[in-house]
């Protein structure tokens, strides 16, 4: 089996509440998770399922009440274990006052990406996404897509070999999506291993390998999109993700959806 | 899978092992130092204070009255005085804002997800902010020296570098501490408002702190003499009558214990602040 580079093991979040009397929030149940060199990996749930906290400790922003998760054997406390990962937030953060091109060359320096590299790999991943005519422009002036597409841009400044994207199509135009889908298949052709999240189930059809339902922070279900739907009884992703984390539509609301459809 | 070349070209990095040394670390805080600097110099604030103080400078250094010599003095002592609160209001406001504006804008999220630690992160934004009122400062001097050495055709140069180097310590404190208070308070409103507020109370009463406790009861006494004793005495580097009066120069070796005295407190102020934000949920 090929190696796993990103592993969870019995992960578990516990929130406390700020209200007095309020139980503790349980973000995470015991998460394990396995994503192994080179696939495309599909983090899928509805919203507040758990799929941010888990990007969140492993990306060593918040510590696992108990259990624990390692990027490439280095357990994620370990700053240098985010050392060849590339990471895309949901959306856009960064010095709106810098260029595009002083913030590539911010991150390839806190990278120590040999300076022989640096400009080289600054063209090649403005060029990638298209960003070469406004280099010199500050993030400010950049639109939602532009500035999405600088995200994506410093996540891969580092030639990283794990890409962590957080909803990486989240509020763009169909051809935003388009070319974020392009790029992630492209990457995967590359033999790159990338853990996305995303409520677009169609795009996950498309480019996962493989894909974890996760609600109500536990793990529901795992494995390939095909396999997934044959052992469900579903005619697709979709379907399928409803059932998992029970979403039962009655039949009658179903025949006046068609109908409004 | 049979991965194809890869488009963009592999990038060397260095080894994981070799991140964890001291030279990465260096690596890390001047890079974010360089961001904050680079902000200061976008921002317009600086120029701002710049424009008026230079102002007031020229506007005062070009009137004479009562045809008196000494004038000079006074004019200098204004300057200087708009130099202090000018450089205060720079370091507070640009210390002020770093890490709450890195939460609230949430630029903190992409940076924390590379191989930066969050004490990197407050030294850098620290170092940042204490050389970019270093760069302000120094202009500030240097246009006053001109404005002072050209009305009087003397030029103590070690005078100010005296003068300015201990100031500019004073401002390492008072930033290291702003720093504190940010991570502590979070709204970067709040934390100016307390810090322009201690900073010039230590300024203006510090050194008057043992004589009140000297008249007061127990506890009070012990308790203001703790304070009088924990405080960063910010009077200490106040030494703008070397330059008003153009008196002797300090000491050196008492010069040098200023500015060890100013590293001390800021490190205290600095490594607390650094607990205070390893401790800070960043979600």
């Amino acid at each position: 089996m090929t190696e796993a580079i990103l592993k969870t093991k019995d992960l578990r979040v516990e929130y406390r509440s700020r209200e007095l009397g309020q139980e503790m929030k349980r973000a995470l149940k015991g998460l394990n998770l396995e994503v192994r060199r080179g696939e495309v990996y599909g983090f899928l749930g509805p919203n507040g399922a758990g799929k941010t906290t888990t990007m969140n400790v492993l990306l060593g922003f918040v510590n696992a009440t108990a259990g624990d998760a390692w990027l490439f054997g280095v357990n994620v406390r370990e700053p240098i274990a985010r050392q060849r990962i590339g990471y895309l937030p949901e959306q856009t953060y960064y010095y709106k006052f810098l260029t595009a091109e002083e913030i590539l060359r911010f991150y390839a320096k806190i990278f120590r990406i040999p300076k022989a590299d640096v400009e080289r790999r600054i063209d090649a991943v403005l060029k990638l996404v298209e960003l070469e005519h406004a280099r010199k422009r500050q993030i400010k002036t950049y639109s939602k897509g532009m500035q999405q597409r600088v995200g994506l841009a410093q996540a891969l400044i580092n030639d990283p070999d794990l890409l962590i994207l957080d909803e990486p199509t989240s509020g763009l135009d169909p051809v935003g999506r388009m070319k974020v889908r392009e790029i992630i298949l492209r990457l995967k052709n590359e033999g790159k291993t990338v853990f996305f999240s995303s409520h677009e189930l169609g795009e996950v059809e498309t480019v996962c390998d493989r894909v974890a339902i996760l609600a109500q922070g536990e793990l529901k279900a795992e494995g390939q999109v095909a396999e997934l739907v044959r052992l469900h009884q579903q005619p697709n992703l979709e379907q399928v993700f409803l059932k998992i984390i029970g979403y039962h539509e009655s039949n009658d609301q179903l025949t006046r959806n068609r109908q409004a459809a | 899978m049979n991965p194809t070349t890869n488009s963009l070209g592999t990038v060397r990095l260095p080894e994981i092992a070799a991140e964890a040394d001291r030279s990465g670390t260096l690596n890390n805080v001047f890079a974010i130092a360089g961001v904050v600097i680079k902000e200061m110099y976008r921002r317009k604030d600086f120029y701002v204070l710049f424009v008026l103080t230079a102002l007031i400078t020229l506007l005062m250094g070009s009137v004479t009255f009562f045809n008196q010599e000494n004038i000079v003095r006074y004019l200098k002592e204004i300057c200087l005085f708009l130099i202090w609160g000018a450089s205060l209001v720079i370091t507070i406001t640009t210390a002020a804002r770093q890490i709450p504006a890195e939460r609230e804008q949430r630029t903190l999220f992409p940076l924390l997800a590379k191989p930066v630690t969050r004490n990197q992160l407050v030294i850098g934004k620290f170092l940042g902010c204490w050389l970019a009122s270093g760069i302000s400062l120094l202009l500030f001097y240097l246009f006053f020296g001109a404005v002072a050495g050209a009305k009087e055709h003397e030029w103590p140069v070690l005078n100010y570098f005296q003068a300015a180097v201990l100031h500019w310590f004073m401002l390492g404190i008072v930033c290291a501490l702003t720093m504190l208070g940010s991570v502590v308070f979070d709204a970067p409103s709040s934390t100016n408002t307390i810090m322009l507020i201690v900073s010039v109370g230590i300024l203006l009463i510090g050194r008057h702190l043992n004589k009140v406790a000297l008249k007061l009861e127990e506890p009070a006494q012990t308790i203001v003499y703790a304070i009088y004793f924990a405080l960063p005495h910010l009077e200490l580097f106040d030494v703008r009558d070397l330059i008003v009066h153009n008196w002797a120069l300090i000491p050196w070796h008492i010069w040098a214990a200023g500015l060890a005295y100013a590293v001390v407190y800021s490190a205290i102020f600095l490594a607390l602040a650094c607990l205070a934000f390893r401790r800070k949920a960043i979600n």
